[in-house]
């Protein structure tokens, strides 16, 4: 499946990137962590949360080809 | 349902209290309303390990944020009886001592704009995606958490 993953705040600085393009045969939430894990370990330490369609995600729900949100802390207003 | 239309919530920038002023004074037209609430949230200059913070960086993801920011207004006409309602957030630099939120409820009775108004800033805090790079004098940074 074909990901698009943003990252915002604290995470774009781990991952040393806004956004990137990411082939991925997981199809949960839970198994797109095990491989963002894999790739930057340091995310184990954040705390975030993922949005797909503009709506946050459980672990076990699943995802769909597209883009794909790690979101930190809100820190509005 | 009444229509309640979307409009554009981020500003960049601090948001001036010229512009604060100006909304206000638009309002004068709608005789219907009775009682106006307004809240403003202001960078602070918190110290943290002995260093003080000069200026906040917003950002947001903007799509759901939007998205946010419609469903909280579309609560709020449905549990309140609100006349009009003006949400604007900061995004880009904003530095101690400004604004970074204007909240404005307007309604023919006082006692809903208190209990609109908290509930649109909680609400704000709570789930929409905004986040915030607390920028020190000495140009070191912290991400900000919402308490």
């Amino acid at each position: 499946m074909q990901l698009k993953i943003k990252y915002f705040g604290m995470l774009a600085e781990v991952a040393q990137c806004r956004e990137e393009d990411l082939h991925c045969n997981e199809v949960t939430v839970y198994g797109l962590l095990k491989v963002l894990y894999g790739k930057y370990p340091k995310l184990k330490e954040k705390n975030f949360q993922i949005a797909q369609n503009n709506e946050l995600l459980s672990p076990k729900a699943k995802l769909t080809t597209g883009e794909i949100a790690l979101l930190p802390p809100f820190a509005g207003g | 349902m009444k229509e309640h239309k979307h409009k554009d919530v981020f500003k960049q920038g601090a948001i001036t209290p010229v512009f604060i002023g100006d909304c206000i004074a638009k309002h004068q037209s709608k005789t219907t309303v009775g009682a106006h609430n307004i809240f403003l949230g202001q960078v602070r200059a918190d110290k943290i390990d002995g260093k003080t913070v000069s200026t906040i960086e917003y950002t947001a993801y903007d799509d759901m944020a939007n998205k946010k920011f419609n469903a909280i207004r579309e609560a709020a006409f449905t549990k309140f009886n609100l006349t009009c309602m003006h949400i604007y957030h900061s995004l880009g630099k904003v530095r101690i001592g400004e604004i970074c939120l204007f909240v404005f409820v307007s309604s023919p009775r006082r006692k809903e704009v208190f209990e609109a108004l908290e509930f649109v800033v909680e609400e704000i805090k709570a789930t929409v995606p905004v986040f915030g790079k607390e920028i020190f004098e000495d140009t070191s940074h912290r991400w900000k958490v919402n308490s």
